[in-house]
């Protein structure tokens, strides 16, 4: 069975349509990329996957492990195992990192009929993946993204994610305003994370970040649909020319 | 969320919003019949045995109280008040052999999680919201106070050793009346407000300290007062006094049973600060709300200030305010030492139909004088919330620095944040600074939360502690999560 199934899907957001009849399938453990010009509906893609109430699907489907996604709560998602790293990671004054993954990894265990963790057993597991994305043990006793460079706001979506081990993982522009070093960190936390049931969406502008993750499939997107779809080669040449050619086969 | 307690006790505590502590005790009470007139006055004063300057003092108060209009400047709409339908005094009836405590209200106060017993502790327990909140082992001094009357003041002994004193303010009035004398009514007089008068005509019990000159108090002391029978009300009446280089932490907490009346509680708290001494006044206020649809609930009506008369004395008021129909309180300080400081921390959540005006003054007669004011203001429901302060720089204050921050926080369509500050500064040296912010619950930070899959409930109520740590963090670690609970609790189902 598909882990992810979209159908027909049209989105809109303050009334204006964005999606425009997307589809698309994903199995257990494959990685594809999305990629398109700015405006596209990436982002909105990734919104409506998780249920940001500020989008309305307006037609179309989408199974979840064979489940009905809409009618499912974006907590719920969650405990399904559907996590996204955001393109801007929001900050929460006066809540501890420490608070707040205590607070989501606790939720998530009780979904699972799991004991919470204790104490002890959250901070044993927060060293262990602090170290993944080699995120200052400081950064982790601040509120959340309060004071983050951009950089460590990233690096902290990833920290998460390996905290949280999720099934389907988004990352709608994680790599952007990364540096190399940066880069290669996020990449490395995205590839532990590989195995032959988790799956991935990575929204991307950029060729290095699909040099270390190496998607099975790209898709492109443009004005609200999947207009072309391909293996690695499809990106390399997006970065070679551009989106031009494809927004003149689609009009043309 | 919690260490030690199960994920079910937290929901269970989030979905059950009933009043907690609306329980009744069943004691024998002792109490007068109702109205207010100078025999209820005098029949007062006798039940508490009192020396005649404290009758007369009473007296001279109830004459001004009846000449005195109801105030009516406050945000709020309090019902008038029958003052005919009070009784103005209530005290259970001991049954136990003197100088024990009746059992059903040790009961009462277990449930309340109030020691009565010297050595155990107000623990956090097992409800640290955060890691960070060790478990904390500092002992407690407790004087607990149900309707008109003390029950029992732990540790007396223990702090008289030092040469403090930490009893009920009868026993103050009867053991220390040249110290009660001296102090009383010299922070907030007689005659300073309505309320403020009809506490001094009536007030029944409440806690008195004295810290020594050069005594830093080595516990917190804490007052915890119950109302329990209906158709009373509770004034009482506080004084701290704070010698020379001395130091004290006080807390007072509050609760009282569900009652579709509204109950009257005006107190009067003072506190006198001399040379170089410090007091900190931390209050977690839950008196009973009222129900979802403004029925009954607390008319908390209170005075309370704070005089650092002394050079280089500090006082520093931190309130988190969850409870009562109607809130209308401005813990204040009168900086008249020069270099004196004040402070004023506050949170304050309205629900449903509880109406808060709420602030503090800060009054700068001496040089050199700071202070600092944090309100944050979080209203949901059809609740009413209002900042309400005054910063007042007199000619003579040289030097004056005031820093003002009041943010308010809406979580639905149908309440109403109102904020008024006053500045009146009459020296020019004054640097005096004013932010305030509004803002709604910020829906990218729920959605953040409940994609990571914490359930909306929790996140609002993560994301209000967030938004309330600053002040919450002020208080005493036992305090402080109880506080935070205490905001969850109050908040729950209340974004729309």
């Amino acid at each position: 069975m598909s882990l992810l199934e979209i159908h027909n899907l049209h989105a809109s957001a303050a009334g204006k349509e964005i999606l425009r009849g997307i589809d698309l399938t994903i199995n257990p453990g494959e990685v594809h990329a999305v990629m398109g010009p700015n405006g596209a509906g990436k982002s909105t893609l990734s919104a409506i996957l998780t249920g940001n109430p500020q989008y309305e699907v307006t037609q179309g489907e989408i199974l979840y492990k064979g489940r009905n996604l809409l009618e499912m709560k974006p907590e719920e998602r969650a405990w399904e195992g559907i996590f996204l790293s955001f393109q801007y990671p929001v900050e929460i004054p006066g809540v501890s990192m420490v608070n707040f993954m205590r607070t989501a990894v606790n939720a998530q265990r009780e979904y699972r009929g799991l004991p919470a963790l204790t104490a002890t057993e959250f901070l044993r597991l927060m060293r262990e993946k602090r170290a993944v994305v080699q995120l200052d043990n400081k950064l982790a006793n601040r509120s959340v993204n309060e004071g983050f460079s951009g950089g460590e706001k990233k690096r902290n979506e990833i920290f998460q994610m390996a905290i949280l081990e999720p099934t389907l993982s988004i990352l709608d522009e994680t790599d952007s305003g990364l540096d190399v070093d940066a880069l290669r960190i996020v990449s490395e936390g995205v590839n532990r994370l590989k195995s032959a049931e988790r799956s991935s969406i990575v929204i991307t502008h950029y060729q290095k970040l699909l040099e270390y993750v190496q998607p099975q499939f790209v898709h492109i997107v443009y004005r609200g649909r999947i207009v072309k779809s391909g293996g690695p080669e499809l990106g390399d040449r997006i970065f070679a020319e551009g989106f031009d050619w494809v927004k003149q086969e689609f009009e043309g | 969320m919690n260490n030690g307690q199960s994920s079910e006790d937290v929901l269970k505590d989030l979905t059950s919003s009933e009043y907690k502590y609306g329980f009744t005790t069943d004691v024998e009470t002792d109490i007068i019949p109702k109205g207010l007139n100078e025999d209820v006055v005098r029949l007062i004063s006798a039940k508490k045995q009192e020396p005649d300057w404290m009758l007369q003092f009473r007296l001279e108060a109830y004459r001004y109280w009846r000449q005195q209009p109801v105030p009516q400047w406050g945000h709020v709409k309090v019902d008038p008040i029958d003052y005919d339908n009070i009784s103005f005094y209530a005290a259970p009836r001991k049954k136990a052999a003197a100088g024990d405590v009746d059992p059903e209200i040790l009961k009462t106060f277990d449930k309340l999680g109030i020691p009565l017993h010297e050595r155990d502790m107000l623990l956090g327990k097992t409800t640290g919201t955060e890691l960070s909140a060790v478990e904390a082992s500092s002992t407690m001094a407790v004087d607990a106070i149900v309707d008109s009357a003390s029950q029992k003041t732990t540790y007396r002994d223990k702090l008289a050793e030092l040469g403090i004193i930490f009893c009920s303010f009868g026993e103050a009035v009867r053991e220390y009346p040249d110290l009660v004398r001296k102090y009383l009514g010299k922070v907030v007089p007689v005659r300073d407000n309505y309320y403020s008068a009809l506490n001094s005509a009536v007030f029944s019990d409440g806690s008195f300290v004295y810290i020594p000159k050069g005594v830093r108090c080595p516990m917190e002391l804490a007052s915890y007062f119950r109302i329990n029978s209906s158709g009373t009300g509770q004034f009482e009446r506080t004084l701290i006094i704070a010698d020379e280089e001395a130091y004290v932490s006080y807390l007072e907490g509050c609760t009282a049973p569900m009652r579709d009346e509204n109950q009257l509680h005006a107190a009067v708290v003072e506190i006198y600060v001399h040379e170089r001494a410090e007091v900190k006044y931390s209050t977690v206020q839950n008196w009973y709300p009222g129900d979802k649809f403004g029925k009954g609930g607390v008319y908390n009506l209170v005075t309370k200030r704070a005089l650092c008369a002394g050079d280089f004395s500090k006082v520093s008021w931190t309130q988190v305010e969850t409870g009562s129909a109607i809130t209308w309180k401005y813990p204040s300080c009168v900086l008249k030492g020069d270099n004196s400081q004040g402070e004023f921390y506050s949170v304050a959540v309205t629900n449903n139909y509880q109406e808060a005006d709420t602030g503090t003054k800060m009054i700068h007669i001496g040089r050199n004088t700071r202070s600092r004011i944090i309100s944050k203001g979080i209203s949901a429901g059809h609740s009413q919330n209002s900042y309400r302060g005054m910063v007042k720089v007199l000619p003579g204050a040289e030097g004056v620095r005031n820093y003002t921050q009041c943010d308010s926080l809406l979580l639905s369509k149908t309440c109403g944040a109102h904020t008024f500050p006053i500045m009146d500064i009459q020296n020019p040296t004054a640097i005096i600074e004013h932010e305030a912010t509004t803002s709604k619950i910020n829906e990218d930070q729920l959605f953040y939360c409940q994609q990571r899959g914490i359930k909306e409930e929790d996140a609002v109520s993560l994301i209000v502690g967030g938004y309330a740590k600053e002040v919450v963090q002020k208080l005493p670690m036992e305090f402080a999560v109880e506080a935070q609970k205490l905001l969850s609790l109050s908040i729950e189902n209340s974004v729309g």
